[in-house]
């Protein structure tokens, strides 16, 4: 029963991390590598409303989502749509500043594992008697209301609808008016605000740490990688496969190996099924 | 109607460029010297370089570091802008091409020159044949990949204990002299420098720039694509095992660092700064680069924010690059007309 329930805790805690990267690259084809930099930015902003502005928690929560939202639409802003198309260079650009958010934070002072953020309750329920911290659950939560939100936003919503549309095709959803740009910007938007809101229920249960960055970055690509870079549906399949594949390395192996397995599932996956398990096949487009 | 007359810029190759171009360059020294200064100011420059620094043994290091780091951005250019593969994976070779030569010089005890010879050569076979599975892939997809070889490995290594786990090698032979040391490594940057443009030059580098521009015509001429971005893959990895392998013997040791994060992005940093597609760019830039880095050594990890500032500054507004904006610079000129 333990691996059943943390392995889907594990699972869910993946979707919230890859879910904004998919998003991104579903709509606009932005690879954006700065996606873990945004997220520790995110958990860093959200410490420094708490500790050092000393805001109330929820507050502190929704200024560091808007940081996050800012820091993406800023980011489309003045890099992204300089070199919309030039795929190599919007994969070197946004990790060059991915890079430089994360090694900045470190220079600012931000190391060691002294800074955290609070839990919302330090309760602890009983699932089928296997003990859940609050927290744990509230992760859960976030991501069951995550995909309803995503859900109905892309179904119900002008804005959400223009974003399946330029997803599917692009060039249709430009002659009917819809601006490529404007849609570009706010998907980056969102996709930072979705990892800011990954880091500020995930990162409460340990410490906010630089090298977290990196880690998001390469879960988020195994995630979208295995499910099929630009797939939803796939994202989600996917985080599932991999958030059990890890708990169960973790629990019956050395976590070591926690890593070598995401780093495996990219490789493999790439080199037999670029397109994913749960994606369409376009294999002119990524093999010869 | 725009009152304003409009106006373009035009450019127009020099005269003495044109008549440089063919037999003609025999004609006069001064046509002679056109042609030959840039080359031979790189190669001077770069033979005198230990001579000059030769007083301040910590810049002789950082000059040779240059050098180090040139050959892997060689090694990415090349692959990136001539084949059509971009690799952000430059560490995987140095990596392997560092523990290769290690593992040679301590359980075989071969000499430096030995082990970095053939380091150089088995080394990079491994990496061709490690990375050959992902030579389908195109654009974004083989960059992620190779982003995860050298992680791969380096979690690998932690988690199995192997090669030395954490610690890795340590006690391996260094070289004779100084001078040997400068000058064994400038000599194989300038050879693989040259040797690459001479190849490309050739027949075969017109079937490895035509992969990269329309790989279904290449396949349609009845040559495997695959074939010919693994002889490229060969290539590549030769010079960036080479650079591994004598980084080691330089400093007498190797770890997990060899396959670190910094390998991948400085490369890609110098050739985007020093012009890509040039191959002699990426050298340049690793000497803008290199000796900035040790600047800013003090400030910690600002080094790694100014380089990757710098590095997403010329993707967005110069991505021509240094190299290729000071060649057309020489070759022609500029001028404004009426349309």
């Amino acid at each position: 029963m333990d691996i059943v329930i943390y392995g889907f805790i594990q699972s869910v805690a993946l979707l919230l991390m890859a879910f904004g990267f998919s998003l991104v690259y579903g709509v606009s084809r932005l690879p954006n590598f700065a996606h873990g930099a945004l997220y520790v930015l995110t958990g860093f902003v959200a410490w420094a409303f708490v500790n050092r502005a000393g805001w109330p928690y929820p507050l502190a929560v929704v200024g560091a989502l808007a940081v996050a939202g800012l820091a993406g639409l800023l980011l489309y802003q003045f890099v992204l749509k300089r070199i919309r198309g030039m795929e190599m260079s919007e994969v070197i650009a946004s990790y060059a500043i991915g890079l430089a958010i994360l090694e900045g934070l470190r220079w600012w002072g931000f190391r060691g594992g002294t800074h955290a953020l609070p839990t919302v309750s330090d309760g602890v329920a009983f699932l089928f008697d296997v003990p859940v911290d609050h927290q744990r659950l509230l992760v859960v939560g976030v991501g069951a209301a995550l995909l309803v939100g995503i859900w109905a936003y892309t179904r119900f919503s002008k804005a959400g609808l223009a974003l399946r549309a330029i997803a599917q095709d692009e060039r249709a959803a430009m002659m009917l008016g819809i601006d490529s740009d404007r849609t570009g910007m706010l998907a980056v938007a969102l996709g930072s605000a979705l990892a800011g809101l990954a880091a500020v229920v995930i990162f409460p249960l340990g410490s906010i740490v630089i090298e977290e960055g990196y880690k998001v970055l390469i879960y988020a690509l195994a995630v979208c990688v295995v499910g099929g870079l630009g797939s939803w549906v796939g994202t989600v399949l996917a985080s599932f496969l991999l958030g059990f594949a890890q708990y169960v390395t973790v629990a019956y192996g050395k976590p070591h190996y926690q890593m070598v397995v995401m780093l495996l599932a990219i490789v493999v996956t790439l080199v037999v099924r670029p397109s994913g398990l749960f994606g369409r096949q376009k294999s002119l487009e990524e093999r010869v | 109607m725009n009152a304003q007359p409009q106006r373009r810029k035009e450019r127009i190759d020099r005269g003495i460029k044109a008549r440089a171009e063919t037999i003609y360059a025999l004609s006069s020294l001064e046509e002679l010297a056109y042609l030959l200064g840039p080359r031979l100011l790189f190669i001077v420059g770069f033979l005198a370089l230990p001579l000059i620094l030769a007083p301040w043994p910590y810049w002789h290091r950082v000059a040779l570091s240059v050098c180090v780091l040139g050959l892997v951005s060689v090694s990415f250019d090349f692959l990136a802008n001539q084949v059509g593969l971009v690799s952000l994976g430059g560490a995987f070779f140095f990596g392997v091409g560092g523990y290769t030569a290690a593992l040679l010089n301590t359980a075989w005890g071969l000499p430096p020159v030995l082990a970095i010879g053939l380091a150089t050569v088995v080394g990079a076979g491994i990496c061709a044949v490690l990375i050959a599975p992902c030579l389908p892939l195109r654009g974004i997809y083989f960059a992620i990949v190779t982003l995860m070889y050298p992680l791969l490995m380096t979690r690998i290594i932690e988690a199995a204990d192997i090669l030395g786990g954490t610690e890795g090698f340590r006690g391996i032979t260094g070289f004779s002299s100084v001078w040997t040391e400068a000058y064994g490594l400038i000599l194989g940057l300038l050879v693989g420098v040259f040797g690459l443009r001479r190849y490309l030059a050739e027949d075969a580098g017109l079937v490895i720039r035509a992969v990269k521009e329309n790989d279904q015509s290449v396949r349609a001429s009845g040559i495997s694509v695959a074939g010919v971005r693994f002889k490229a893959l060969y290539l590549a990895g030769l010079l960036g095992c080479f650079a591994g392998a004598y980084y080691v013997h330089m400093y007498r040791s190797v770890g997990i660092s060899a396959f670190a994060l910094d390998l991948s992005i400085l490369p890609i940093a110098a050739t985007v700064i020093g012009g890509g597609g040039t191959l002699v760019g990426p050298v340049i830039g690793s000497l803008i680069l290199v000796p900035l880095s040790e600047v800013l050594r003090d400030f910690g990890s600002l080094r790694i924010v100014v380089y990757s500032l710098v590095l997403a500054g010329f993707v967005v507004f110069r991505s021509e690059g240094i190299l290729v904006f000071a060649t057309r610079k020489y070759q022609q000129f500029e001028r404004w007309v009426e349309v």
